[in-house]
């Protein structure tokens, strides 16, 4: 992966940060520092830390790219068993979970990709268990192993597949590169998000799912869609392989995956009766609400272009 | 208090590191916690990281000055835990199952508020179940009453007692709050301050606890 002063990717990157300058300008006009309920500069400070950090580990070398993802991992999945109910008797395997973080980002390291798509659907998925059992409790141990696996499956194994993109092997397409795939992704998926937030302020009437996200409308999810649609269009001859037709369903592909994974997250906070996070974790609503989406889109967009391209 | 220098590596280097990263300490109302000594800061007790959490809240400036009252018999067993104990973090040793008297007992507590030190106490006396306050002691009482003007900030932590808790040596990360109550004063009623400072330590509940127990 090396980064030269102008390739796509720090071209894109630069984009990424002249349109961040223009929110910060706006957000400081709309809203002044005096309102009471705004929620736009906070947001528009921790979108300047997402985009400052994922810079910094994308130019810098694969392997910044790799602790950095291993890290989210690590942060995303320390939120989520914050907030599940967890038995004292499984602490010792809550730490293997744990361990199997770097062990995943591991095997991307060395490029086994074979290893790094079994481990934790089929030797995680075993292992976690048998330590359970060591442990000698029975009572709840469904709903310990089921919630446990379903944490690892998304904040470990869905999230790493982001960085397998970047170990991906590139010689065939000279202008890519793995960070550049990645940064397409994350792009992408995080757009998406704020399209459909926008056109879900604006013009959203029809609630989707009432029960489980009342925000999310008809409207937004359309106009989500058909943004990042046309987003992909414009983005991918910059930074991937894909012909016309592959872009726009690439878009399709991460818009549509995009809102499952935050409506999955979403029901998931519901079922633990915290949908506003806010009550019992103020200010860590962070990392979770920030990767929702991506646990959906990072392992079917690998994937859509790993069996087209790779 | 020889090894100033070594606490402040130790914060520096380990403590705060290890906090930041593998916990994810969440301060709420950082702006009540006192600026300067003499003052008792007063948290619930569910683990050792407790007394190293309240020291890493204050500024780095103040640690030489931060001293957390543990018991003597647990802290002083051991050459090296004592040394540990005494001269890196800096407690105040105090006897927690001997017979002595309140004030035989609480005198070194005392006379570290009279110079000017912040003190952190656990008035719950010893670590209990994680996410439940067991009785408070009064020895606060007599604490306060000795030194009227100390101001008393009560600290209620939750979730270190899932990281560390009584019983375990190897921390678990979590997530974890620190929510820093309003200041409270000696107005000389007894029952009414213990009855404020228990409200300040007891954690909100019971609606987040019934739904974590009944769901998923």
């Amino acid at each position: 992966m090396s980064v030269t002063l102008f390739s796509p990717l720090t071209v894109v990157l630069g984009g990424v940060w002249a349109l961040l300058l223009l929110a910060t300008a706006v957000v400081w006009r709309l809203e002044p520092a005096s309102a009471v309920n705004g929620e736009l500069r906070p947001r528009v400070r921790s979108w300047w830390l997402i985009v400052v950090l994922c810079s910094l580990a994308l130019t810098f070398s694969r392997t910044a790219a790799l602790l950095f993802f291993a890290l989210v991992s690590f942060l995303a999945l320390k939120e989520y068993l914050t907030l599940i109910p967890t038995r004292r008797a499984d602490r010792r395997v809550l730490l293997w979970a744990y361990l199997s973080i770097p062990v995943q980002y591991f095997w991307i390291h060395i490029e086994w990709y074979g290893m790094f798509i079994i481990f934790i659907p089929v030797y995680l998925f075993l292992l976690l268990p048998v330590a359970m059992v060591l442990s000698g409790e029975t009572q709840g141990h469904l709903r310990t192993a089921g919630s446990l696996h379903w944490g690892l499956m998304s904040m470990v194994f869905g999230l790493s597949h982001l960085a397998y993109l970047l170990v991906l092997p590139q010689a065939q397409y000279p202008h890519v590169s793995g960070a550049g795939l990645v940064l397409f992704l994350l792009l992408l998926t995080e757009l998406n998000d704020v399209a459909q937030y926008c056109w879900g302020k604006g013009l959203g009437k029809h609630k989707i799912s009432p029960t489980v996200s009342p925000n999310k409308t008809v409207e937004g999810f359309v106009g989500g869609v058909v943004t990042t649609v046309l987003l992909s269009a414009l983005l991918a001859p910059w930074l991937t392989p894909f012909s016309t037709v592959d872009a726009l369903l690439a878009g399709a592909l991460i818009a549509v995956a995009g809102f499952f994974g935050d409506l999955s997250l979403s029901a998931l906070k519901r079922d633990l009766g915290i949908k506003d996070s806010g009550n019992l974790l103020p200010g860590h609503g962070g990392i979770l609400d920030r990767v929702d989406s991506l646990t959906y889109t990072a392992p079917l967009f690998f994937h859509f272009i790993r069996y087209f391209y790779f | 208090m020889g090894c100033a220098a070594l606490r402040l590596l130790f914060f520096l280097l380990v403590v705060k590191p290890f906090l930041l990263l593998a916990v994810g300490i969440n301060v709420r109302r950082r702006d009540r916690l006192p600026r300067r000594g003499p003052a008792l800061i007063v948290a619930n007790h569910n683990s050792h990281l407790d007394a190293l959490v309240l020291m890493a809240m204050l500024p780095l400036r103040l640690l030489p000055r931060v001293r957390p009252v543990a018991s003597a018999e647990y802290f002083l067993r051991g050459r090296w835990r004592s040394w540990f104990a005494t001269r890196v973090i800096g407690i105040i040793p105090v006897a927690t199952c001997g017979g002595g008297s309140r004030a035989e007992v609480l005198e070194p507590v005392r006379d570290a508020l009279a110079v000017g030190d912040m003190v952190i106490f656990f008035p719950e006396g010893t670590r209990g179940e994680p996410e439940c306050l067991g009785k408070l002691k009064t020895g606060i009482v007599w604490l306060v009453e000795q030194l009227p003007e100390t101001p008393v900030h009560p600290v209620r932590l939750s979730g270190l007692g899932k990281v560390l808790p009584k019983g375990h040596w190897l921390p678990v990360p979590f997530l974890c709050d620190a929510w820093v109550g309003e200041t409270l004063r000696w107005q000389g009623d007894r029952s009414g301050f213990m009855a404020a400072l228990a409200a300040s330590l007891t954690p909100p509940e019971p609606q987040v606890a019934a739904v974590r127990e009944g769901q998923i």
